[in-house]
């Protein structure tokens, strides 16, 4: 149990602290969160300084243009970033996180060169094309069909949750390329030019206001029998060896993020007399214990994912399904610290409360991950399925 | 960093685990009850041979020169096994009074209940903790004690008027913290097994959604405890070992009675342990810190860092 980083480690922090300290002044003014062209260029932009110092793809591996950083370094980056107040990682997510990671374990040499290059880079966006209106969290159940005619497949269908698709240059697809096989094998995965014919987006306004993310129709849209990565009907698992990623590191920064609110949540309640409740302050105190327990516990997820090659493991279920809760738990007290001010969308903290509603949807909700941890860390018998697969 | 156990500290967890396996197994568990959780001299001495007394003291003193994450782990394991006994007590009385560390005195603690003292006729001695220093008493100082009908079997309890009430000790407060970790962590393991073994409608009761969600949320509760007792053992921490016992005392009671919960009827009869594990952790819950004065010290820490 060594809670101390190891000097290289330490050499690493300081490196990125002075660097953040000289860079983020030259960042642009941040974009009006509904300007999604505006966010994109930020986004890009951040992430083609990242680039340029070498940061870029920190955690992916090197010959896939990444810098092979350990699941420690990675963590400390995101550690660092947050407290310096660097931009998320935006429209970048599903290209750095999800998309990229994928082609890079799965894809062709020249799969790897044509992709991968542009998202480092922050020349191309990726957006995620996985669930659609009758598939959410059954994602195997999914109907968007793409059949193969020469050397294309003609994809009809459509998606939805598609966040970035307005601004994104790719799409990571999954479609049913046979129909006739079990649900989980009849899948391929294509990426997608969001440009091509027949693509048609439409923005969906979230309970938050924003538009966060959009549906998707495909009206026969040729995408080129070289985009599919993996074998034709192996997108199922070609998706799961890289989905694990989006449970198991991205809400690290966050974690840092929610302490540093509720050390602003002390302040805004000594401020106004709420302090002197204590109802609240003990709430406000019940959550400092949580989320350090939630940071102490992303330290041990990735000690044991730097163990075990890199890969997080279920331990991101657990992790998931305790912090998606105590978020929405912090801008609730936000809300008892504010009072009436809470109903005022300008309000900082309104808007984080309305957000983190989707903290226990997204991602697999908290139902999926429940069965998740059931099932495959406890063992627990796998429960009645209506359909072969 | 790499916040796992090393490997020492995973041959000193399994030791521990066989250890009270073979010693302290189910019926030398359920004959502590009938006895009403006298303390057993004999297996004493071999705690105290096995070293779980005199785990931190230096080896010049004969101890195991091992620190707060070992011993964390050993009261992990006796949490688990429902170990009865003032463990804890006898642990910080170690190199103070003779007898404590080799186990052949068995040491109570009068300052950790608020005027309540278990294992009282049993005792030896008692710690009495002022600020930083420790005391040592003897039934002979305390004649106003009075024992009443404990609800917990495991541990007899005696009521003194005016007992002292005085600042937790860190070292104290992390170790029944770790005990309610592995009370945690075996109620889980216990309604799993009995979710994977007991039938109806057919099927396994593990296989319906709403027990395995009862499971899933035992394990996240165990796991996050788990981190913040580890986390609070290698930093010694004040407000990170407060935090952690709040943490550890949730996941110990809740986790309780999830799993009697799971064990539907059988889990309300004397017959099946839940009950057990409950009631001890509604006792170690009001021991050295209870969770509105833990709120409290976080609280306090946020509004210091200020």
């Amino acid at each position: 149990m060594d809670l101390t980083y190891t000097e290289e480690e330490e050499g690493f922090r300081a490196r990125l602290r002075s660097w953040l300290a000289l860079s983020l002044p030259k960042l642009p003014p941040k974009p009006d969160p509904l300007d999604w062209p505006g966010r994109r260029s930020y986004d890009t932009a951040w992430q083609r300084m990242l680039y340029d110092a070498g940061y870029a793809g920190l955690h992916w591996p090197v010959d896939a243009g990444g810098q092979g950083a350990t699941p420690t370094q990675h963590l400390i980056y995101l550690e660092e970033t947050e407290r310096a107040g660097a931009p998320y990682v935006g429209a970048n997510f599903v290209g750095l996180l999800h998309a990229g990671p994928t082609v890079a374990a799965e894809g062709t040499a020249e799969q790897r060169a044509r992709w991968l290059p542009p998202v480092l880079r922050g020349d191309e966006v990726w957006c995620q094309g996985f669930s659609e209106p009758d598939a959410g969290s059954d994602l195997a159940s999914l109907r968007t069909k793409a059949v193969r005619d020469g050397d294309s497949y003609v994809v009809t269908g459509s998606k939805i949750w598609t966040s970035h698709a307005e601004v994104a240059d790719w799409c990571e697809l999954l479609v049913r390329t046979d129909p006739q096989a079990p649900r989980h094998r009849g899948i391929s995965w294509l990426a997608m030019p969001m440009d091509a014919p027949g693509v048609t987006v439409r923005p969906l306004r979230t309970l938050a206001g924003s538009a966060e993310f959009a549906e998707m129709f495909l009206d026969e849209v040729r995408v080129p029998v070289a985009n599919r990565v993996g074998e034709e009907n192996d997108g199922w698992r070609v998706t799961m060896v890289t989905l694990s990623f989006e449970r198991g590191t991205a809400f690290v920064g966050e974690v840092v993020a929610c302490r540093r609110t509720l050390g602003e949540l002390a302040r805004r309640a000594r401020r106004n007399g709420h302090w002197d409740d204590p109802v609240l302050r003990r709430r406000l105190g019940r959550l400092n214990a949580e989320f350090r327990a939630l940071w102490r516990l992303t330290q041990w997820n990735v000690s044991e994912a730097q163990n075990a090659g890199g890969v997080p493991g279920t331990g991101g279920s657990v992790f998931k399904l305790r912090y998606s809760h105590a978020r929405q738990e912090l801008y609730d007290t936000a809300a008892e610290v504010l009072g009436p001010d809470a109903m005022d969308l300008d309000e900082e903290w309104t808007g984080d409360r309305l957000s983190s509603l989707s903290y226990t949807i997204a991602a697999g909700t908290s139902q999926i991950q429940q069965n998740i941890v059931a099932e495959r860390i406890l063992g627990l018998p796998k429960g009645r399925r209506w359909t072969s697969g | 960093m790499d916040f796992r156990l090393t490997d020492d500290q995973r041959a000193l967890r399994s030791g521990v685990r066989e250890l009270l396996a073979g010693r302290f197994g189910r019926d030398a568990l359920r004959a502590a009850v009938d006895r009403e959780g006298t303390v057993d001299r004999e297996l004493w001495r071999e705690l105290g041979a096995a070293g779980f007394f005199a785990l931190r003291l230096p080896e010049e003193e004969g101890g195991a020169g091992l620190g707060l994450p070992e011993a964390v782990l050993l009261f992990e394991e006796a949490g688990r096994a429902l170990l009865n006994g003032p463990l804890v007590a006898t642990h910080l009385a170690a190199g103070r009074l003779p007898g404590a560390a080799d186990g052949t005195q068995v040491v109570t603690c009068g300052t950790q209940l608020r005027g309540l003292i278990p294992h009282f006729t049993d005792a030896d001695a008692a710690v009495v903790i002022d600020g930083a220093g420790m005391r040592i008493r003897y039934p002979k100082d305390l004649p106003h004690a009075r024992q009443f009908r404990s609800m917990d079997p495991l541990t007899p309890l005696h009521r003194i008027p005016d007992g002292p009430m005085v600042p937790p000790r860190p070292d104290a407060i992390l170790l029944t913290a770790a005990e309610q970790l592995g009370s945690a962590a075996r109620t889980t393991e216990m309604a799993v097994q009995y979710a994977k073994e007991r039938e109806q409608f057919g099927q396994p009761i593990g296989g319906f959604q709403a027990v395995k969600h009862l499971c899933a949320q035992m394990l996240v509760r165990t796991e996050v405890a788990r981190a913040a007792v580890y986390a609070a053992a290698v930093t010694e921490e004040f407000t990170e070992i407060a935090g952690a016992k709040l943490l550890a005392d949730e996941a110990a009671v809740q986790g309780a009675r999830d799993c009697l919960q799971v064990f539907g009827g059988m889990g309300f009869t004397w017959e099946a342990d839940v009950h057990l594990h409950l009631k001890r952790a509604w006792l170690r819950e009001q021991m050295w810190l209870t969770a509105a004065e833990s709120e409290e010290i976080q609280a306090e820490a946020l509004a210091s860092a200020l």
